[in-house]
């Protein structure tokens, strides 16, 4: 029987792991995480989606990936580690009450009592409406969503959504009583408040705050697979690259469960979906045009402001660097636990500098893990 | 319901809580930066490393990514 690993328990790798056992494959399922579900499935996949649970999959979660020699061996591997938030420095951006957007819902859905807390959100894209809307109905006080981009763009993709009844209908629902407000982003952030552009400094217990998602491609480029502009290259099929290695997810949750189902399947059963997905990919591209960062945001961070957090880099210290190499090796930015996965992002948009090689280990370890390996 | 220690402080926290949601419930801060900044979770999914506690004598463990168990002991570095 041939094997499949999946790597990433997130909707693309549910619906990955779903469909290769569909086709008799033998799956074993990764995750880093403490349960399924990714961060949109946090705390429960949903009752439509429930049939990706199948008995025959066999899971581990809480397990991370550090290296290529602790990927279990398969006749195929399927990547799914979906995204992480960017996160754009402004001054007051490293204090406890400042969370991603997406960081705080996490939040919440671990526990995290919300009901009478002050919020504002802020960033772009449609996860701010959706978060806004999650953390109204578990009591939160959402005082103001704060989006970066400008309004005439918003409501011209909004137009566009009259082609997407079933979405338009979506973002309706959720935003539906909340106060969203385009032209307006992050100024500074002071113990207990916000100052948002243009709406002036707000008090709040939380502010939840994210610039769009990246794609967390430090697995993929670790085995060799190409990357293009912050995505990973695939085919129709959703093959990578490297022979065996397959990639799926990281867009909508339409999109994920799709290109999870086309990684999984045999060609037979993938290629009837390819329509649905390639439209799902065109949609994606469209919110990634709409919500597309302002060049003011460039402009938030000061001098002193703390770029690396790990290693409190400030910004006047990295962005006369050449490139992300001498900040590294100069000031230690992007050297520290997280390994740039933070900071990393931030200047790629403040200064444009692409993300550098990765090397194992892709997180940081204990030696005896490392150990065990060679064992 | 499951009972934890966070800094010697006992907690009542509901079966599924991760160890950096029960912390917040009582303190904003989880560390100090290199240059002494207290710091709290940011990305809540196992990225930023902000989320660092040391579980049951472990150190360096991401809050985050971790679910209470009975009889935990958390301690913050903040």
């Amino acid at each position: 029987m041939p094997s499949t690993l999946v790597i990433g328990g997130g909707p693309a790798g549910l619906a990955a792991a779903w469909a290769a056992a569909q086709v008799g494959d033998q799956v074993t399922l990764l995750d880093d995480n403490p349960a399924l579900g990714g961060q949109i499935w946090r705390g429960g996949v949903p009752a439509a989606h429930q049939r990706f649970l199948d008995p025959s999959i066999t899971v581990r979660t809480g397990v991370q990936i550090h290296s290529a020699n602790q990927i279990p061996a398969a006749d195929r591997l399927i990547l799914a580690t979906g995204t992480r938030e960017r996160f754009l420095p402004f001054p007051g951006w490293t204090l406890p009450h400042i969370l991603g957007a997406g960081g705080l819902q996490a939040m919440v859905k671990s526990g995290l009592p919300i009901a009478g807390k002050r919020v504002v959100i802020t960033g772009t894209g449609p996860l701010l409406l959706a978060v806004g809307a999650y953390l109204r109905k578990r009591g939160a006080m959402v005082v103001l969503i704060a989006e970066q981009a400008p309004f005439s763009r918003i409501a011209q993709f909004t137009r566009e959504l009259w082609r997407e009844p079933a979405k338009l209908f979506q973002a309706a629902q959720l935003g539906w009583g909340l106060r969203y407000r385009a032209d307006a982003w992050p100024i500074r952030a002071d113990a207990g408040s916000i100052t948002i552009q243009g709406h002036g400094k707000i008090p709040c217990d939380y502010v939840a705050c994210g610039f769009g998602l990246v794609v967390n491609t430090e697995l993929p480029a670790l085995l060799g697979c190409a990357i293009d502009a912050g995505q990973v290259v695939t085919d129709s099929k959703q093959r990578t690259t490297i022979p065996h290695i397959y990639w799926a997810g990281a867009g909508s949750v339409d999109r994920s469960i799709l290109e999870g189902q086309i990684a999984g399947f045999d060609l037979e059963r993938a290629r009837p979906l390819y329509p649905a997905r390639d439209r799902a990919l065109r949609f994606d591209r469209r919110i990634d045009q709409a919500f597309r960062l302002r060049s003011e945001l460039s402009n938030l961070a000061a001098p002193d402001t703390i770029v690396c957090r790990c290693e409190d880099v400030p910004f006047g210290a990295v962005w006369q660097q050449r490139d992300w190499r001498s900040a590294k090796l100069q000031t230690r930015c992007g050297m520290g636990p997280c390994q740039g996965r933070i900071c990393g992002p931030a200047l790629e948009h403040l200064c444009g500098w692409p993300a550098s090689s990765v090397r194992p280990p892709i997180f940081p370890t204990r030696l005896e893990n490392l150990l065990d390996e060679r064992r | 319901m499951i009972r934890i220690t966070i800094n010697g402080r006992s907690l009542e926290v509901a079966a599924g809580t991760t160890v950096a949601a029960a912390v917040m419930t009582i303190q904003p801060g989880f560390r100090r930066s290199v240059s002494g900044e207290l710091r709290g979770p940011l990305c809540g999914m196992g990225i930023c490393m902000e989320c660092r506690v040391t579980l049951n004598g472990h150190r360096h463990e991401r809050s985050c990514q971790t679910l209470c168990t009975p009889g935990m002991e958390v301690v913050t570095d903040a």
